[in-house]
């Protein structure tokens, strides 16, 4: 059907789109529901952690497997509204709607999460690093639909912060997901027009840099805007603040 | 398309995109449910659609077609509900009153002796502009103390 009909938006748990809709932001007014397809909710062990894209918040919060595998995962779906949305909001959708402010995003970009996108002629995987072009705008063609995310054994301390107004129902000011193992990897949202994996930072620390090079590095990497949530100059501050607090708590 | 609202199943004819919380309370006359930001924010127009507390405005009627969807009347209608709403009152779990339906909605899938931090992740969806959330977390407490076994099925499986 997307191969046939490009204008067709999926959809799934519409804690974005029915927004859009009834406040007259979006200007999609076709739609293809994918809610009842249950064959992409799983979560599995296979050789990688494989998500399906329906998997909800409240799925992954519940999924020993995902507890046990990618705790900051969970956390990052903790705190994505209330248990309204967590309820009804899904992985495949936080990802799909594109949002620089995307709970999850940081964490799959900090994991080296894989997504699976399938359309009528086939399937292909993009690291979630490389999915996304700009503000909202990523790879995916209108035709392919997010089936699934694949994340691989992950190797050290995971980390997770998100900074808003309030502990729930806040969209972030900023957010920062850490992987401090044989390798480092360090990931941002809210800072830029998309998630951020902050190489260089994390090049600078897992070479045994100081973290105030570190910050150095990582206030390039990032360019936060002045909006209603936050200032750039606040953000700015914050990540570095972040970046010295994920390294200070944990340890190789 | 069929659904069954409170325990009755209704036949209902609207657009696949319309918010359940218009199909609740213009087309069914549910206005218990209460509308309060639009955006899923608020929590006061929760309902429960197979046992899952989630935001009715977030919600098209093409994805509650064949679900049972409770709203606070037929949660009232029950010991269950009305447990938790005489608690409300005697603990004044209730000011304004606009986000009291949604409260009791989000509080409803809690097990009997739920905790203070369940009970507050429960309704971290709900917010409350009066009454500075104290008295209502008690309310909940003193509810589910009193309340009869449950009846809510909470089932996950099952999903439209």
């Amino acid at each position: 059907m997307l191969a046939k009909e490009p204008t067709l938006t999926p959809i799934a748990g519409c804690t974005d789109v029915l927004v859009g809709l009834h406040f007259g932001t979006t200007d999609q007014r076709h739609f293809i529901d994918l809610w009842g397809l249950d064959e992409l909710r799983g979560i599995a062990n296979l050789k990688v952690l494989r998500i399906g894209a329906l998997a909800t918040f409240t799925d992954i919060i519940a999924s020993p497997l995902v507890r046990k595998r990618v705790p900051m995962l969970v956390a990052a779906a903790r705190e994505v509204g209330g248990a309204q949305i967590q309820n009804r909001g899904t992985l495949g959708g936080n990802i799909a709607n594109a949002s620089p402010a995307g709970d999850t995003l940081p964490v799959l970009a900090a994991a080296g999460a894989v997504i699976v996108l399938r359309s009528a002629s086939g399937e292909r995987r993009v690291p979630l690093a490389e999915f996304y072009t700009g503000y909202r705008a990523s790879v995916r063609q209108p035709d392919e639909l997010i089936t699934a995310v694949e994340i691989a054994p992950i190797n050290g301390h995971q980390w997770w912060r998100k900074v808003g107004t309030r502990r729930a129902q806040a969209i972030s000011k900023i957010m920062m997901a850490g992987v401090r193992g044989r390798q480092v990897r360090v990931a941002l949202g809210s800072v830029a027009p998309t998630v951020v994996l902050a190489t260089n930072a994390a090049a600078v620390l897992a070479g045994g840099g100081s973290v105030a090079d570190a910050q150095a590095a990582l206030h390039q990497e990032i360019s936060p805007i002045d909006d209603l949530r936050s200032t750039g100059e606040y953000r700015q501050r914050v990540a570095a603040n972040l970046l010295a607090e994920f390294w200070r708590e944990t340890n190789a | 398309m069929l659904l069954t609202i409170n325990g009755k199943k209704r036949r209902l004819d609207v657009p696949p995109m319309t918010r359940l919380l218009d199909v609740l309370r213009e087309h069914c006359g549910l206005t218990g449910t209460k509308e309060g930001c639009g955006e899923g924010e608020c929590g006061a127009c929760t309902v429960l659609v197979d046992g899952v507390a989630a935001d009715s405005c977030l919600v098209p009627a093409a994805q509650v077609e064949g679900c049972e969807v409770v709203t606070i009347e037929g949660a009232a209608a029950k010991p269950w509900g009305t447990a938790l709403q005489n608690a409300f009152v005697e603990h004044g779990g209730a000011q304004c009153g606009i986000c009291t339906p949604g409260m009791i909605m989000a509080a409803l899938p809690l097990k009997a002796g739920a905790s203070r931090d369940e009970i507050k992740t429960a309704l971290a969806g709900n917010l409350c502009r009066c009454t500075g959330y104290i008295s209502i977390f008690n309310s909940v407490e003193a509810g589910l103390k009193t309340r009869l076994p449950r009846r809510a099925k909470v089932t996950r499986a099952r999903r439209r």
